[in-house]
């Protein structure tokens, strides 16, 4: 499609994709809900990646400039909360609460960029302390905030054009558009050039610092979106959405799946939502076949493992 | 070799802000509740710490060679769920029981260390992995809830307390199962060649595999050893804490906030047994002086956090000024 560079990402992406699509065309034709493969079906299939696709677009910003973001979880919460707070169910207040909230992730964003690039504190502490911080004051004001979304701001997650979610357009249409963003802009070359060789990058101008703090931004601010995603889904947010979703860690993982090297430098978003669907088609085909959700978890845990050592096992270098 | 040289000051300078912290965390608690300056109060505060102090040195044996073990937290659960299902109040199963639990726990250490050395899976990715099919099936085991029972002797091991002893007062048998861990521990890194190795292998890989390390082996080793310590506090917590299938939520993250609050460098390179130990008591010895603060409980996750921040800055800080 592009230079050679691209292809080896692309690779995984479509090996991922036909993967996940054949264990979820099998699970079905086997189990006999030939139904999945309706329209509703398949957008019910895509549904399943919107909240965690969301935020894995932008922990694999993070982690191509070699950081990582932990407090994902506890900014969805944060603005899964601050929104049905905000909006008490006003169709007049999405703008402002949508606003707000956005404004809160970018200013953890912010703080959380600060502290790695800045303070030069190792990003998993960085991330998770403030993770804790949030997470610690949401669930103390749990009770004070209360309150629900607005019934038409409800249509994020339940409304769909030609049949297809809002949603789920939305999730191709920002992929396309982060993809975009990190394949063909200065900004996307200096991701990759920071995360790949930070001392090099410094040494050929790029502000490293710069690049980092924006990086977290932008996965803090898709953190949010997911948040209000999930808002619009469960009509009144809990400070534990986020952390019972255990959106960071997964979001990691799908991240890692999908290619992005965590040392930085390697991977891209296509990879990204690929683990993303694997994931999503996993899961229905574990609903399919019912299986319980303890025997789920088992699963999910050994295809993580199974997943990234499928590409990993050929690297030559030493991981920790 | 002027490296090696310099690498026990700067550790000696990390333990002391490991232990300064706590100190000071402990006179704040002393101002507030005069008594535990009382030896007796003082053990008791020790047997409470065990499980995080054990935790934590075992984790700190993966930081040092350069990863994380997220697995930790689940394995205190599935150790705390399996005895309780499989000794179901028979004391004589106690023992054959604990053995075969440390048994399970080498299995796992040794899962995640061949996955790490020989999958070439990231450490944080494959102690994920671990931790999500460990709690899924201590939860599929026990049906979603507590179930069994433990007998007595098996919760003596984090409840006995023997009475009148010279010099402490009463003394725990939680705190004896410290000292004699931490006493194999301390052994492990800084008596025998292990450490050294671990240390090399968590700072660059690559020379030390070409220095002759076995990397492989040193990496395994730091996961079973890491899996067994969390058998070991999972063995504890279930002593005085009883039978839950939460138990070892949220250990994970606490041990390793802990051994890079008394000084350890995460991704390897640098750390001491005593940063695990001093970084734990120090996190057990802030939870406490929330407790009698009478914060919401919620808060303290708040408190922590910028805790672990502030930490972890001002060491960043003070190695940048130091270059």
């Amino acid at each position: 499609m592009m230079a050679d560079r691209t292809l080896p990402r692309l690779s995984v992406a479509m090996v991922l994709l036909l993967i996940s699509v054949t264990i979820f065309a099998v699970t079905a034709i086997a189990t006999g809900e030939t139904a999945q493969f309706s329209l509703q079906g398949v957008t019910g299939l895509l549904q399943r990646m919107v909240a965690l696709g969301l935020v894995a677009i932008g922990q694999t910003f993070v982690i191509l400039v070699a950081s990582i973001d932990l407090s994902v979880a506890a900014v969805i919460s944060g603005t899964a909360v601050l929104a049905s707070w905000l909006m008490g169910g006003d169709p007049a207040m999405i703008v402002p609460a949508v606003a707000l909230c956005l404004g809160f992730a970018l200013a953890v964003g912010l703080v959380n960029g600060a502290l790695v690039a800045f303070a030069g504190i190792n990003p998993l502490i960085a991330t998770l302390g403030t993770g804790l911080i949030l997470q610690g004051v949401l669930s103390a004001s749990y009770g004070s905030l209360g309150g629900a979304v607005a019934p038409v701001f409800q249509q994020l997650a339940y409304g769909s054009l030609f049949g297809i979610p809002w949603s789920v357009l939305a999730l191709f249409g920002l992929a396309l558009t982060m993809g975009g963003l990190l394949n063909r802009s200065v900004l996307g070359a200096r991701i990759f050039a920071v995360g790949g060789n930070p001392d090099g990058a410094r040494l050929a101008g790029i502000r490293t610092g710069r690049v980092i703090l924006t990086a977290h931004v932008i996965c803090s601010l898709f953190a949010g979106l997911a948040g209000l995603y999930l808002a619009a889904r469960v009509q009144s947010g809990t400070p534990w959405l986020g952390r019972d979703g255990i959106y960071d860690l997964e979001s990691i993982a799908v991240t890692v799946i999908g290619g992005t090297l965590l040392a930085g430098g390697k991977g891209g978003v296509a990879g990204t939502l690929a683990g993303v669907f694997l994931f999503a088609s996993l899961d229905a085909s574990f609903n399919m076949l019912g299986i319980d959700a303890f025997l789920k978890q088992v699963l999910r845990g050994f295809v993580i493992i199974a997943a990234v050592a499928v590409h990993a096992v050929r690297g030559r270098g030493h991981v920790a | 070799m002027s490296d090696a040289m310099s690498k026990p000051r700067a550790a000696r300078i990390a333990i002391n802000a490991g232990l300064l912290l706590f100190l000071c965390l402990y006179a704040l608690i002393v101002l507030i509740q005069p008594n535990y300056l009382e030896p007796g109060l003082f053990m008791n505060f020790l047997r409470r710490a065990a499980p995080l102090v054990i935790l934590a040195a075992g984790q700190l044996y993966v930081i040092l060679t350069g990863g994380f073990d997220l697995s930790v937290g689940a394995v205190v659960t599935f150790t705390v769920t399996a005895a309780a299902l499989l000794t179901n109040g028979d004391p004589d199963a106690t023992w054959p029981v604990i053995a075969l639990l440390y048994l399970m726990g080498a299995g796992i250490g040794l899962f995640n260390g061949l996955v790490v050395a020989f999958l070439k899976v990231p450490s944080i990715i494959a102690t994920l992995g671990t931790m999500l099919w460990l709690n899924g099936l201590a939860l599929a085991w026990s049906g979603g809830a507590a179930r069994g029972d433990l007998p007595e002797n098996f919760r003596n091991l984090g409840r006995f307390q023997w009475r009148d002893v010279a010099l402490v007062g009463t003394l725990p048998m939680a705190v004896l199962v410290l000292v004699a861990v931490l006493a194999l521990l301390w052994w492990g890194v800084h008596g025998i060649g292990y450490g050294r190795r671990a240390l090399a292998v968590g700072d660059n890989p690559r020379a030390a595999e070409l220095a002759g390390i076995p990397v492989g082996r040193t990496r395994i080793t730091a996961f079973v050893i890491s899996a067994l310590a969390a058998v070991t506090a999972g063995i504890l917590l279930g002593g005085f804490s009883g039978v839950s299938v939460n138990a070892g939520v949220g250990l994970e993250l606490q041990s390793i906030a802990a051994c890079v609050i008394g000084g350890a460098m995460l991704l390897g390179g640098r750390g001491t047994i005593w940063c695990a130990v001093w970084g734990a008591l120090s996190l057990f010895a802030l939870f406490t002086l929330l407790n009698l603060l009478g914060l919401p409980q919620a808060l303290r996750d708040s408190i922590q956090g910028l805790i672990l921040i502030v930490a972890v800055g001002l060491t960043a800080w003070r190695s940048r000024a130091r270059n």
